[in-house]
């Protein structure tokens, strides 16, 4: 068989030196692709866990909402009860959330310590609502209800709870997901600071 | 020797981790297709181009989760308004960013990824081109 | 003793890829030629140790011998056999044992077989399947130790999650490994050929029932997988360009451009630098695909256990094996000699053309799964990339390369015209324009994407069949066959796909008991739910009755898992010869009223039915190419 025999390396040409460039980019391109590769395993943030949508309407003004009361005998919540000059928090929160649970205490601190804090309740019964802040302590001062999640779309959250700190012209300034746990009560009494 | 317990392929395929559920049942939109056809498949072509927000990688139109189910009712709710589904993606791309749609807007940081198939059709042609060329020559 | 026996034999097969490499390496710098007899047998008998290997621990997980970590943890008495034996590879340690089982069976199979390829060749062939092996033997023993026992033994065994007990994740993974691994020859095969500089028709003879092969467990793989997922998450969709499900399509993607070069370098030696490039790229995509799947840096709708640990791995490997064979690529291939000569329309074109759009499609699929993570790399923002980009751009040039199927393999090699190739083509073109009429005057407007796939599925589906025209059917070879099936199989599977897309029926509502619902040809009326329970899960059940007939009933599910805590949709579905009724109950209102979801697809089992065709010409494909060249092996041998 004929093409059994080694091939001979043919000489150098002009044409050919020009070629062994295009040769090593197929090299050049996986190298790039292990970087990324390196790149997201070490420090991307794709993977659920580590996952947080943020919500792009910081530094915007609140969106327009008005939203009837989650409990009765507590007023509902317009866009312009959000703008009163002073700063105050926009917590997103539901009955049925357990972390919401978790960040009550924190916020019973916050308001304690003299912050307004407006509520929207997600996709929750008044009774529900009720039993939720008699169990859990009640910080809230406005609470709006958001029966289809309409207002936290509006909001660009993603999920409960959510805090929002807004400022005395009902602009968003910063946005806190997750629950409050007790470390981050210090950033957010800051945030509402710098947004005074 | 304790290594991880977890089988390496749990393809727990469609197993949605439960997510806590409110006791509140769908918006009327969220799971009701709209009366007239032309507008729920507006509606539905949007739908499918829109990422859920709390699933691992599924539109808003392919999850039982409620989030993407408020979504769904919003959609079809503006679409029924009258609203163009542009609009209504736009609107949620100001809120959420280029993540909520699996269909990215043209502009500086994509038209590599929507130029990719010109650009790879034409590096191959380029390089079959000089193949025939050289052999012409020879 | 079983384990010890498993281990032992492991370490040994270990040790013996080891020298496999090394005689391998001697025998190719030129200073011990003696060596060179001794390359095949080490490889036969590395493959046997690490078959035993595996059928040890089958045996272990057949018996459930508790006194194993492995078993212990990922397997239970009480188990039906079948998990029992499945449950081998349903682990990470069982998984790559039996990786390495299949790399080593596969490379002594070479070992045994291979017998026309050029002894240096193969030689280096056989090293750098020991190279790809060593790094799998080190993980596996260092840090993945299946035969670890446990001392006390358990009790009882910790696996027993029927949620894991399906016949689809049963045998799901093996026939992925099967096409991988299978490409790992293929790739060992490019390497071994650059090493020597002997890169030719004999290689390609050599390479292509791997490749073929593998590229059958490839599309079986994808067909199980997509209907898997069309049966399993409950919203009618069999293809959602999830990054898992991309990472399987872009070995195969790979794989078939590999399938077509390597016929041009095997029939004409044309595409030799092109077919060992494309070569190093299916294994590549294979690896990659591994990684993308196992470390999680991507989210998917199908959740794997991930573990960053184990994605460095992967990762290292990847760096190693794939730098390295394009760095040899960059170094060797500038040395190998251009192949014959063809014009652009010719069969070897329409070959070059259906390799340009396979890596187009390929690029397109691999850039757009991971622009995401590159774009938050450069910028930081988050972006989505899904299905309508996929659609929009792999759709069309999937199009295009269905035109060059249906006119390819009706071209000559070396050198054709158009004109006649045009004319070999025109009752297809006149059965498509037929269509295509029919679509545009009959038939509601669809969309462009599926009237130009129906369009083309009648034409590319006619066209395949060309080849046969004219010929004694009984004397065709097998690989014709088998090209004419795979091809008619495409246009199969896009008829089903441009059907489904174009003309589905969809009922969504919300529904009391007694209503009737009107989805495709049926009427579908709501009799009620009642609650079921299984043995770790209980349900909601709906009762539909077909046609009002209240002995025809189906029976959709919404399960909730009780540990760990999930829902499940369980679609009742109906096959007719014409479509699928596929059926969904979703939650109730709490006033009587239950979400339906009702779907009319019509020949939506085309899609899967068409996948399934595709492997069978493989397969055909594969059974004649074999005989063929045992046959001239014979002759060789007499002559």
């Amino acid at each position: 068989m004929t093409d059994e025999a080694p091939m001979a390396a043919p000489t150098e040409t002009p044409t050919a030196k020009k070629k062994h460039l295009v040769l090593w980019v197929p090299l050049a391109f996986a190298v790039i692709f292990f970087g990324f590769f390196a790149y997201a395993l070490y420090f991307g943030t794709d993977s659920p866990q580590q996952r947080a949508i943020e919500s792009q309407m910081v530094g915007e003004q609140v969106p327009e909402m008005d939203l009837d009361p989650a409990v009765p005998g507590r007023p509902g919540l317009r866009t312009a009860d959000l703008a009163t000059g002073e700063p105050k928090l926009l917590n997103v929160f539901a009955s049925w959330c357990v972390p919401c649970i978790t960040e009550a205490p924190q916020l019973m601190q916050l308001q304690n310590a003299g912050v307004t804090i407006e509520a929207i309740a997600i996709r929750d019964r008044p009774q529900d609502v009720y039993g939720f802040l008699q169990r859990w302590g009640d910080p809230f001062n406005r609470i709006g209800a958001d029966p289809n999640s309409q207002a936290q779309l509006a909001l660009g959250s993603s999920g409960v709870p959510e805090t929002f700190v807004i400022d005395g012209n009902g602009v968003i300034v910063h946005q806190h997901i997750g629950e409050i746990r007790p470390e981050n009560v210090p950033e957010i009494l800051n945030a509402l600071e710098n947004a005074r | 020797m304790k290594r991880l317990i977890a089988p390496v392929l749990i393809a727990l395929l469609a197993a949605m981790p439960l997510h806590a559920q409110s006791r509140m049942p769908a918006a009327q939109w969220a799971n009701q297709q709209l009366p007239d056809p032309a507008q729920e498949a507006e509606a539905k072509e949007l739908m499918e181009s829109l990422r859920c927000l709390v699933c691992q990688g599924q539109s808003i139109a392919d999850s039982d989760a409620e989030m993407a189910s408020d979504m769904r009712a919003l959609v079809r709710e503006r679409i029924a308004a009258g609203e163009n589904p542009d609009d209504i993606r736009d609107w949620l791309i100001q809120r959420y960013g280029r993540w909520i749609t699996y269909n990215p807007p043209l502009d500086t940081v994509t038209w590599p990824l929507w130029f990719l198939p010109l650009i790879l059709i034409g590096a191959g042609v380029w390089l079959a081109r000089g193949r025939f060329r050289r052999r012409k020559e020879s | 003793m079983i384990a010890e026996t498993g281990l032992a034999a492991l370490w040994l097969a270990a040790a013996l890829c080891a020298l496999q490499l090394l005689f391998g390496i001697a025998v190719l710098r030129g200073n011990s030629d003696e060596l060179s007899s001794a390359v095949r047998p080490v490889a036969v008998v590395q493959g046997l140790l690490t078959g035993i290997s595996f059928l040890m621990l089958i045996w272990l997980f057949l018996r459930t011998d508790l006194s194993v970590e492995l078993v212990a943890l990922n397997s239970h008495s009480a188990k039906p056999w079948l998990y029992k034996f499945a449950g081998t590879w349903g682990n990470h340690e069982g998984s790559m044992l039996l990786w390495v089982a299949i790399l080593a069976v596969a490379g002594g199979l070479v070992a045994l077989f291979e017998r026309r390829l050029n002894e240096r060749t193969l030689i280096a062939t056989l090293a750098a399947q020991a190279a790809i092996g060593l790094g799998f033997y080190a993980f596996l023993l260092f840090a993945s130790n299946p035969f670890a026992r446990l001392s006390p033994a358990a009790a009882e065994g910790q696996g027993l999650n029927p949620l894991l007990q399906d016949p689809g994740l049963a045998f799901h993974p093996p026939t992925l490994y099967l096409g991988y691994v299978g490409m790992s020859v293929a790739f060992s095969f490019a390497v071994g050929a650059l090493v020597t500089r002997d890169v030719g028709a004999a290689f390609a003879r050599a390479m292509r029932p791997w490749v073929l092969g593998s590229w059958i467990f490839l599309t079986l793989g994808i067909t199980a997988g997509s209907y898997w997922a069309y049966y399993e998450l409950g919203w009618g969709g069999w293809w959602f360009w999830d990054p898992v499900e991309n990472a399987s399509l872009m070995p195969w993607l790979a794989a078939t451009a590999l399938l077509h070069s390597v016929t041009v370098l095997a029939t004409r030696d044309s595409l030799r630098a092109w077919t060992v490039m494309l070569a190093v790229v299916a294994f590549s995509m294979s690896m990659v695909g591994t990684f993308l799947v196992r470390s999680g840096i991507l989210t998917s709708v199908h959740a794997f256990a991930v573990d960053p640990q184990r994605g460095t791995f992967i990762l290292a490997l990847l760096v190693l094996y794939i730098g390295g064979a394009l760095a040899l690529y960059g170094l060797r291939v500038g040395t190998v000699r251009e192949g014959s000569q063809f014009e652009p329309v010719s069969r070897e074109g329409a070959l070059v053309a259906n390799n340009l759009l396979f890596t187009a499609i390929l690029g397109v699929v691999l850039i757009g799964t991971l622009y995401p993570l590159i774009v938050e790399a450069v910028t930081g923002e988050q972006l989505s990339v899904g299905p309508p980009y996929f659609n929009s751009t792999a759709g069309p040039l999937a199009l295009l390369l269905v035109v060059v199927m249906a006119a390819g393999p009706l071209m000559r090699w070396r050198k054709d015209d158009w004109k006649k190739v045009v004319n070999r083509i025109s009752l297809p073109i006149l059965i498509a324009s037929l269509v295509l009429a029919i679509l545009m005057l009959a038939v509601s407007p669809i969309g462009i994407l599926p009237t130009l796939g129906l369009t083309l599925a009648a034409g590319v589906g006619a066209a395949s069949l060309a080849p046969l025209w004219g010929r004694k059917l009984r004397r065709t070879p097998l690989f014709t066959w088998g090209m004419v099936i795979a091809h008619l199989g495409v246009s199969v599977c896009m008829a089903g796909m441009a059907f489904e897309s174009s003309f589905s029926e969809e009922v969504l509502v919300a529904s009391r008991p007694g209503e009737t619902h009107q989805v495709g040809p049926y009427t579908i009326t709501f009799l009620g739910t009642e609650p079921v329970a299984g043995p770790n899960w209980t349900a909601i059940e709906a009762r539909l009755s077909v046609n009002g007939d209240p002995e025809d009933l189906l029976r959709p599910q919404s399960r909730m898992f009780s540990s760990p805590p999930t829902e499940t949709n369980e679609a009742a579905i109906r096959t007719a010869w014409n479509g699928q009724l596929y059926t969904v109950i979703g939650n109730g209102d709490g006033s009587g009223r239950w979400q339906l979801r009702l779907w009319w697809k019509p020949f939506v089992t085309w899609i899967w039915l068409g996948g399934v065709m595709i492997a069978f010409g493989g397969l055909l494909s594969l059974v004649g190419r074999v005989r063929r060249e045992r046959r001239t092996a014979q002759r060789e041998a007499y002559a």
